[in-house]
């Protein structure tokens, strides 16, 4: 019998708010809380776990059952948290070292309504510094490693939640995506990632790394768990001004169980024939897969979109801008760590210098630059209109298509250090995820199988603003159609 | 080099706090004078993942405000970060207005140096927030920082330098502050620090020559905007004379007022400018504003100070002075316009304008009281100037009944009915008192009768003080006239 941990969330949750099933919600905690201890060392997936406020969460869970109250769609699902979302009463590092021994005071919105619906939190995950980067190898707690061969990046900037559930130690997880940090680590994890339109979930409580393209958003084994997780976190929240109402369907929407005759899928040549990448694994991958597309009645449809051959250059301009403004309040004044200096202008300039890490200082110098008076029009301005059409040319493109099937990542994981002296390699490793961020797309990474060496490689499905039901329906009718783009544990993949 | 009289040009940046309960992007309230540190909340504090939340107060206060200043209010506004590090600046940013300010292009009208109207013209009027409040011991050992005040909504008024002179500058700024205490939208008291203002000021010569622009700052009142724009003018004038200092060969600066020295101080040349890398506040979308919103404001907006000053001339007949004593204070004018206000009509201004602005103010003064805490009533002055003007009591018991009740509240008519204070115009009630004080005093009364005009005054304060007072001086005067005649005549 298989373990209850390694069920389908439906059914874990299903089990546990049936107060005839002997399953509980301690039981699965119990039982996730047991691999953690297992397998965390060799993974360092989680940089805090939470035992204690874990069990009590599950026992009152188990109480609302055994009381005939619902404890929700998620009832005793154990959940994994990216460690730069708050969490009231436990550490919040961002995998840096400037926060020092802060808690914060108040749970982020995500992770309180997934707490809401039953999930139980047991632990918080490693990240790229403030996550800024692709590999976890940025945090400033050691790197995650890839659970397919540890001696590979689990990928970033949310490796510690995706490998959390690749090596099934959580069922879900949360991540935040920026330019691709939920959904390159999924490809590299071989799971289910998910970036919603921006402004499904709120931000409040995420520690804002670039606050015009974060967005939080859940990791799982399937599409349908992910969508499960997505359903309970995304509305309009007060806190924050950027969340809001969307006239098109939410995730919790009735999935469609449909196949894919009809469906138009984009294909974009730019998106293809990325040739300034080293590898193309993953796009020889997904390209392979198209046929079976055809074949199951899908239209393929050629896209052109020459804007994205700018996304990186766009990105990399606009994301550290605002992360320049947004790390800006880590000064050692109010909290974390305070370097000794005898000025003002020392203390902050000493706290910046001890507390953060290379990478973070990079992009703050790249971003203030980008920012300075005689730069901001070549710049900041400049990616800003170029931005803007890319949004234009993306929703041009799904005048013509209904979803956009490329591949999530050009390679497969790739080795710790192996790309670590080169930042322009690893910012390359992110050209086919930011663009989503940049037009505020739903997108998913699914994954679609194995390279040579037995590591995952991820399939990408992007929708228009706000069609993040469309993107689940057809995420799920490929996962069904197409036998390698379902989860496959590490062990038996070995 | 010239030595011709240069002219002074100012033009004045005004922070004012707007009222509101809570702060502009954060749930926290705002008040003056909390135990340091207690109004925070996370986003106020600029804790780790807090976001900020438009207070939808702060604007339509702000539109208000913008509104009664004569500004076009923007379809569309939005916000930018404003970046620079100090400690009561906690994200490292502030939220404010860069691009596409909330109000533009109005105007306010103040009396100018030559006694005509001026219009101050208003290039923009933004929001942002508040900073906290820094505090640094006395020999510099330690630093403190409040942040109570962090977030608050300000609304900066920028204006064109229009003004000539420290004077117009202060009246400037008293304009300014009569308007917003008039819209109700800010306290727009400088000790308090709700309504600060720098002033930027330089100086022009005939030949073209400009002194360059210097901006003052800490100064906590109309006085010292008054000084410090007569020393920096004199200062100015001294720098190019001797020097040669203009705009073309001195960057702009900064100068701080020292309140005791009178005088003002270099901060910072502004060579090095401040680069404070605006960009589009991403966690607040722009806001845009129905017409039909901004109308809505425009109609509820209160009649303004110069208008009204110009109403109380030209329609109710006021003089000047009276006019611009009742409408120094929105709650004084409103008062006045509720005593104005009577069951039949409209009272008579000039009346009701000198018991105001005699009588009540002098009590208001003498007591050191608040208008809203006088327990008369705008009707019950009303009453009183009624029962004064349809003859029913005397002026003189008209002011003993006003030093009454504007302590106690009465009601002037009712204590009139209740104490008999009713004048007595009942000439059977004056003839028997006639003919009580002419026996009493019988002696006068034949020297009247004699032809003796002047034994007549004796009689009639004998009459009049028979009717303890409340005898019409008219009618006591025509009875005795009548009795005089007749004992002439016998």
């Amino acid at each position: 019998m298989s373990d209850p941990l390694d069920l389908p969330v439906a059914e874990q949750a299903a089990r546990v708010r049936d107060a005839a099933d002997p399953l509980t919600a301690r039981a699965l905690v119990d039982a996730s809380l047991a691999r953690i201890a297992a397998h965390n060392e060799a993974l360092n997936a989680f940089l805090h776990v939470a035992p204690e406020r874990a069990r009590a969460a599950a026992d009152r869970v188990d109480a609302d059952v055994a009381a005939g109250r619902d404890p929700g769609p998620l009832a005793g699902v154990p959940l994994a948290v990216k460690d730069n979302l708050e969490v009231e009463g436990l550490p919040l590092t961002c995998g840096s070292r400037i926060l020092g021994t802060w808690k914060p005071l108040r749970t982020a919105t995500s992770v309180a309504r997934a707490e809401a619906a039953g999930a139980v939190v047991v632990g918080k995950t490693n990240l790229d510094e403030f996550a800024m980067g692709s590999s976890t190898e940025n945090s400033a707690f050691g790197p995650s490693r890839n659970p397919y061969d540890v001696e590979r990046v689990p990928g970033g900037s949310s490796g510690g939640s995706a490998a959390a559930v690749a090596a099934g130690l959580v069922p879900l997880a949360l991540g935040s995506d920026t330019g691709g940090s939920i959904r390159q680590p999924a490809a590299f994890c071989g799971i289910v990632g998910f970036k919603p339109t921006y402004g499904r979930v709120s931000r409040s409580g995420l520690v804002a790394f670039a606050s015009s393209l974060d967005q939080v958003g859940p990791f799982a084994r399937s599409v349908a768990d992910a969508r499960r997780l997505q359903a309970v976190l995304e509305g309009p929240d007060p806190l924050d001004a950027t969340s809001r109402a969307f006239v098109t369907p939410g995730s919790a929407a009735t999935p469609v169980p449909r196949g894919l005759e009809g469906l138009r899928i984009g294909r974009v040549a730019e998106m293809t024939t990325e040739r300034r990448v080293v590898g193309t694994e993953g796009v020889d991958r997904v390209e392979g897969l198209r046929a079976q597309l055809d074949a199951a009645g899908a239209t393929a449809v050629d896209v052109a979109l020459p804007a994205i051959a700018e996304a990186i250059a766009i990105y990399y301009v606009i994301a550290p801008a605002e992360a320049s403004s947004n790390l800006a309040r880590f000064d050692g004044v109010r909290y974390g760590h305070r370097a000794e200096a005898d000025s003002l202008e020392r203390l902050y300039a000493k706290t910046r210098a001890e507390g953060f890490g290379a990478e973070v200082k990079r992009r703050i110098l790249l971003g203030t630059f980008a920012l300075s008076a005689g730069y901001a029009d070549a710049f900041y301005k400049r990616a800003r209109g170029a931005q803007v059409a890319l949004g234009q040319a993306f929703a041009e493109a799904f005048e013509r298509c209904d979803v956009l099937v490329s591949a999530t990542t050009p390679t497969a994981a790739f080795r710790l250090g192996e790309k670590t002296g080169d930042p322009l390699a690893m910012y390359r490793s992110d050209v086919l995820t930011v663009a989503a961020n940049l037009a505020g797309l739903p997108a998913v990474s699914i994954p679609a199988g194995f390279n040579e060496q037995g590591l995952p490689l991820g399939l990408q499905v992007q929708g228009p603003v706000g069609a993040d039901a469309l993107v689940f329906d057809v995420a799920e009718a490929l996962e069904r159609q197409l036998a390698t783009c379902r989860y496959v544990a590490p062990e038996e993949a070995a | 080099m010239s030595v011709a009289t240069p002219r002074l040009l100012i033009g004045i940046e005004v922070h004012l706090q707007l009222k509101t309960r809570t702060k502009c992007f954060s749930s926290s309230p705002v008040s003056f004078g909390a135990d340091p540190n207690t109004l925070l909340d996370p986003t106020s504090a600029g804790l780790p993942g807090a976001l900020p939340v438009l207070n939808r107060e702060a604007v339509r206060q702000g539109i208000r405000t913008g509104l009664a200043l004569g500004c076009r209010i923007a379809a569309i506004t939005k916000w930018d970060r404003k970046s620079y590090f100090y400690p009561d600046l906690p994200k490292g940013y502030q939220i404010s207005q860069f691009d596409q300010p909330l109000c533009v292009e109005g105007a306010v009208e103040i009396e100018g140096d030559d006694g005509q109207l001026k219009r101050v013209r208003i290039r923009r009027a933004h929001l942002e927030e508040d900073t906290g409040r820094s505090t640094h011991d006395v020999g510099g050992s330690k630093s403190r920082v409040d942040l109570n005040r962090a977030g608050t909504p300000l609304l900066e008024i920028v204006s064109e330098p229009d003004l000539a002179s420290a004077e117009e500058a202060v009246r400037y700024l008293e304009a300014l502050r009569e308007i917003v205490a008039y819209v109700g939208t800010s306290d727009g008291n400088m000790q308090e620090g709700n309504l600060r203002c720098e002033p930027n000021v330089n100086l022009v010569y005939a030949n073209g020559d400009r002194t360059p622009i210097v901006e003052v700052k800490n100064i906590n009142s109309v006085q010292a905007v008054r000084m410090a724009i007569e020393f920096e003018a004199q200062r100015q004038a001294e720098a190019y004379e001797a020097r040669g200092e203009t705009a073309d060969n001195t960057p702009r600066s900064t100068r701080g007022f020292d309140d005791v020295r009178q005088v003002t101080v270099h901060q910072r040349s502004k060579e090095s400018a401040d680069d404070y890398r605006y960009f589009p506040e991403p966690d607040l979308p722009p806001l845009r504003i129905p017409v039909s919103y901004v109308e809505d404001l425009r109609a509820t907006l209160p009649e303004l100070p110069r208008v009204k000053r110009q109403r109380y001339v030209d329609g109710l007949g006021l003089s000047a002075y009276d006019a611009g004593v009742l409408t120094a204070d929105p709650v004084l004018a409103t008062w006045y316009e509720a005593a104005l206000a009577g069951p039949k009509g409209q009272r008579d201004p000039k009346a009701v304008a000198t018991w105001v602005s005699t009588e009540l103010l002098r009590y208001v003064n003498d007591e050191r009281l608040a208008l809203g805490d006088v327990a008369l009533t705008p009707e019950g002055l009303g009453e009183l100037v009624d029962l004064l003007d349809e003859g029913t009591i005397t002026r003189r018991t008209a002011q003993e009944l006003f030093r009454e009740v504007v302590k106690s509240g009465a009601s002037p008519a009712a204590l009139v009915a209740e104490r008999g204070l009713a004048r007595v115009q009942d000439t059977g009630a004056v003839e028997a008192a006639a003919a009580a004080a002419i026996e009493a005093n019988a002696a006068a009364w034949a020297d009247w009768v004699g032809g003796n005009e002047k034994a007549k005054g004796r009689l009639f304060g004998a009459v009049m003080k028979a009717l303890a007072g409340q005898g019409d001086p008219a009618v006591v005067a025509q009875v005795l006239e009548r009795l005089v005649g007749e004992a002439r005549g016998a």
